[in-house]
């Protein structure tokens, strides 16, 4: 089997069981107390508002905001990542059939790869850490991702011609 | 329609065929039951959407109307009790969240079915662990969705714990077989790859170089690059912007109903309802568009189980990538044509339904002639 293939093949399965680990810790340890939090703090700024206590508020309705930022992301890397996964195994199966040399597909399957890590990496770092360096590596880890795709697609193209 | 007089399994002997593909064995279950999972998904999807989608929709813009009222009011606990409806345990949210975690994560697992069914011969381990495997992946993997579907409708009902019900536990459940099932077969391809045998290229993943087999590997990938682009699109341009406008108009409803200005206030409501339905349509549009890239690739490797013609097998082809492009591209239009692309995505759907029943209908039939070949 040649490198490129294995490459996407352990990479992808690595990444089915992180995707589905972070799924399951997440289910258990962080989704109920997000949604809890998302829910509890838009009530709370209704119900301060109707007490005419806008500033309080408006800080309630921040804590919101701040809570669904994260559910949505965190939600977003489980799926993501497992998508990601099926993907990379599924091209490990037949990565032979881009019609590119090997050394090609080999740079290929580690761009697929480290693509596939990163962009939810930098995804969830962006509930971790503000500023540039989580939002560059999500768009790093997604132009690396999408520049791979469409050559992997020239690649299976130019076997169909 | 007619079978084709062609070789079993694409070029294999009968036996062979029969040895690689066997009655109750793992491989058979994996497709056959990966293939019924992505369908019960999609039909779950068309029925949700038709029947739950929009109501649950209508019903949580009511509600927050009725809470900017409230405050308008000076009501406290009546502003809160509606957004306490509105997502709040077993509140609307939840009805509509659970419905279409259920709905991606039938379908995602009949996917993870049918690669697991293709990385099988890859992977060291007996044949009935192999078969016990994929027995505990597929109860897994219909545990978790239907438990997911119950969460709303038994709450906390007999639960031990304050917060989490039987669903929710059951779900979970659900999800550590599947997890259990996948290392498993993790550690086949493991000791597989330990032991140095070169079976890879022996095993022929794609034996017939039909037409129908390139062109879902070619459409499967470019449908999965579009997903992309569309999503890196909506992340850079839309995801953002969606979301501070979402607290700009909350804040609005908040500031003009405590102010008296119900106008204002009820028209922030509306702008609000419209945004989310703005956000659907593109996370939508960008799930599926992905989703059916995937799965066009999943059923290029299985194209040479079907036992169809190759031009029965060109035009289900052809209807499954046809209805891959119609329903993202026409859930997107629903933002400006309304509920006629609305129908038109149900129709590209319901394409992608039937193609995959024919594909279901072909390899059932492909497994009655081995089975009858072999008796």
């Amino acid at each position: 089997m040649s490198h490129s293939r294995k490459l996407l093949l352990v990479g992808g399965l690595l990444l089915v069981v992180l995707g589905m680990s972070y799924g399951l810790y997440y289910a258990l340890f962080d989704e109920h107390q997000t949604l809890e939090s998302i829910t509890l703090s838009l009530a709370r700024s209704f119900s301060l508002a109707a007490g005419k206590q806008m500033e309080p508020a408006g800080a309630a309705l921040d804590a919101y905001a701040a809570a669904k930022f994260a559910y949505v992301r965190e939600v977003d890397v489980h799926s993501h990542w497992s998508g990601l996964a099926l993907l990379l195994i599924l091209f490990g199966l037949i990565f032979d059939q881009v019609t590119f040399p090997e050394r090609t597909r080999l740079y290929l399957a580690a761009a697929l790869v480290a693509g596939s890590f990163l962009f939810p990496v930098g995804v969830l770092l962006q509930t971790v850490i503000g500023g540039l360096l989580p939002k560059a590596l999500a768009a790093a880890g997604a132009a690396l991702l999408t520049l791979t795709l469409a050559a992997v697609a020239a690649g299976f193209a130019r076997r169909g011609g | 329609m007619h079978a084709s007089a062609r070789p079993a399994a694409g070029g294999a002997s009968p036996v062979a065929a029969t040895r690689a593909f066997p009655a109750q064995g793992a491989r058979r279950l994996l497709i056959l039951g990966g293939i019924g999972l992505i369908l019960a998904g999609m039909i779950f999807g068309d029925i949700f959407a038709v029947f739950v989608l929009h109501q649950n929709a209508g019903r949580i813009g009511a509600h927050l109307q009725a809470g900017v009222e409230a405050v308008a009011a000076g009501n406290a606990a009546a502003a809160e009790a509606h957004i306490l409806v509105i997502g709040g345990p077993g509140g609307l949210l939840e009805n509509r969240g659970t419905k279409v975690d259920t709905h991606v994560h039938i379908i995602a697992f009949g996917y993870i079915a049918l690669l697991l069914a293709l990385v099988l011969p890859y992977v060291a381990l007996p044949e009935p662990l192999k078969k016990h495997l994929a027995v505990v992946f597929l109860l897994g993997a219909t545990l978790l969705p239907v438990s997911v579907f119950l969460i709303y409708h038994v709450g906390l009902a007999y639960s031990p714990l304050s917060s989490i019900g039987w669903a929710s536990i059951l779900a979970d459940l659900g999800g550590l077989l599947v997890i259990i099932a996948c290392a498993g077969y993790l550690t086949g391809v493991w000791r597989h790859l330990r032991s140095g045998r070169d079976a890879w290229r022996a095993e022929v993943l794609l034996p017939e170089r039909s037409g129908s087999s390139r062109t879902l590997l070619v459409g499967g990938t470019l449908l999965v690059l579009i997903g992309y682009l569309h999503g890196a699109y909506y992340a850079g341009v839309h995801l953002y912007e969606h979301e501070a406008r979402d607290v700009q108009l909350l804040r609005t409803m908040l500031e003009s109903a405590a102010a008296g200005n119900a106008d204002q206030a009820s028209a922030a409501v509306n702008a609000y309802g419209g945004l989310q339905g703005e956000k659907a349509v593109h996370i939508a549009a960008h799930a599926h568009i992905i989703e059916f890239g995937t799965l066009a690739l999943l059923l290029a490797f299985v194209q040479p189980l079907v036992f169809l013609s190759e031009p029965w097998k060109r035009r289900w082809t052809a209807a499954l990538l046809a209805g891959s492009v119609i329903l993202p591209v026409f859930v997107l239009l629903e933002l400006k044509w309304g509920l006629v692309a609305g129908g038109i995505a149900d129709v590209g759907g319901l394409l992608v339904i039937i193609a995959l029943t024919a594909m279901l209908i072909g390899v059932l039939r492909h497994t009655g002639r081995l089975d009858a070949g072999k008796a």
